[in-house]
């Protein structure tokens, strides 16, 4: 992590906010990297998984890339937005203790929980309504671009990304009210 | 999902576009101005003798109080709003109001008979000045507060207390120009205590509202 880094993950970011989709997939997996290592360093003890941590925090970065100055450095911004979503995992993460110890003791008697497939934003996305959900899963899971998306549930490409921005901002909210 | 399925999703909505959030703010502000001075001249206006009274300090220092506390609570919010931006500076900011405040107290203690102290700090206006700010500033706050919503505040409760200095200090610019009580004492004790109930219910917002 040097100045080097910083400018060129903020020259990153630049391109991206002008619409660089390649910069952006750049920006995110250095940024994921980042913010991996700097969660794994801060949970010495167990109860929240890091990679929660580390896709809540992309999906903010994401959603409130309009609160970064772009002349500021940016790995300040990052870090910041990561702590805050590091705490925020914590207090839910103790409120959910505090409420359901039931819930707490099947979670040990089944050891298959703690997979991919059990991620808060794949819980998240499950919530989303349908249209949402698979329009999300389609662009991600799926892999597929904007266009075969669309070509896929036979709708415009403006709906595509219309479900797929307001999908994206619904699964962010759900953190917040859990 | 895997971080990897997410990053693909987040990088398809790159074209999604939103307001840079100093451009924001800004026009907040100016949402919040309109506001204050459409319920401001539709409920109690300015003071008939306003023009008369633009020629005394005592009537003028209360806008430097409240300008400087609108004026400096903006620069701390925006701070406040965007992550992992310095605070500190405009945290120091914040006591400019109080400290000018405390000043004018202080010379006004100092002109004014002993006997007249407690006249001057009662006013004749107290429960106007107690209503008519929060109510000003009520529709500013909102805006505030949503705007915090906008941005990304690390320290929500704080932010949320600050948007309710900010509103507080923009109504208190508008009331300020109704009241006949210009005393410095009556604006350190009533000006304050609306001002902090504005601060309190923007805390209580940040806490409940403000989630990102």
């Amino acid at each position: 992590m040097s100045g080097k880094d910083e400018a060129e993950l903020s020259r990153l970011l630049r391109a991206a906010i002008a619409g660089d989709e390649k910069a952006y997939a750049d920006f995110l997996h250095r940024i994921a990297a980042l913010i991996r290592g700097f969660v794994r360093r801060k949970i010495v003890q167990g109860g929240v998984d890091p990679e929660d941590v580390v896709q809540e925090t992309l999906l903010a970065i994401h959603l409130k890339r309009h609160s970064w100055r772009q002349e500021a450095p940016v790995l300040p911004w990052v870090y910041a937005i990561a702590r805050f979503k590091l705490i925020d995992a914590f207090r839910r993460r103790g409120r959910r203790i505090e409420i359901d110890v039931d819930d707490i003791a099947e979670t040990f008697a089944e050891p298959e929980t703690e997979t991919v497939s059990e991620r808060d934003v794949n819980r998240a996305l499950d919530g989303l309504p349908p249209a949402q959900r698979s329009v999300v899963s389609s662009v991600s899971v799926e892999g597929r671009s904007i266009g075969e998306t669309a070509a896929k549930f036979g709708i415009t490409e403006t709906a595509v990304r219309v479900s797929l921005h307001r999908g994206l901002a619904a699964i962010a909210k759900r953190f917040g009210r859990q | 999902m895997r971080t990897e399925d997410l990053i693909k999703a987040l990088d398809a909505d790159i074209s999604s576009k939103a307001m840079p959030l100093r451009s924001a703010w800004w026009m907040a502000a100016g949402a919040a101005v309109v506001i204050a001075a459409l319920v401001f001249w539709m409920t109690i206006g300015p003071r008939p003798d306003i023009m008369i009274a633009m020629h005394t300090m005592r009537f003028m220092s209360k806008f430097v109080f409240t300008i400087v506390l609108a004026v400096t609570a903006f620069a701390l919010i925006r701070a406040l709003s965007t992550p992992g931006a310095s605070t500190a500076r405009a945290m120091a900011w914040m006591a400019a109001a109080p400290l000018l405040v405390a000043v004018a107290v202080a010379l006004e203690l100092f002109m004014v008979p002993e006997a007249l102290w407690g006249t001057r700090m009662i006013g004749s206006n107290m429960m106007i000045c107690m209503s008519f700010i929060p109510l000003i500033g009520l529709g500013p706050l909102a805006i505030f507060l949503w705007m915090l919503r906008y941005g990304a505040p690390t320290r929500p409760v704080l932010a949320g207390a600050v948007a309710g200095l900010l509103a507080g200090g923009l109504a208190a610019t508008f009331y300020a120009a109704h009241c006949f009580d210009d005393s410095p004492l009556f604006v350190a004790t009533w000006y304050t205590i609306a001002i902090a109930a504005l601060a309190l219910l923007g805390a209580l917002g940040g806490r409940l509202f403000v989630r990102w």
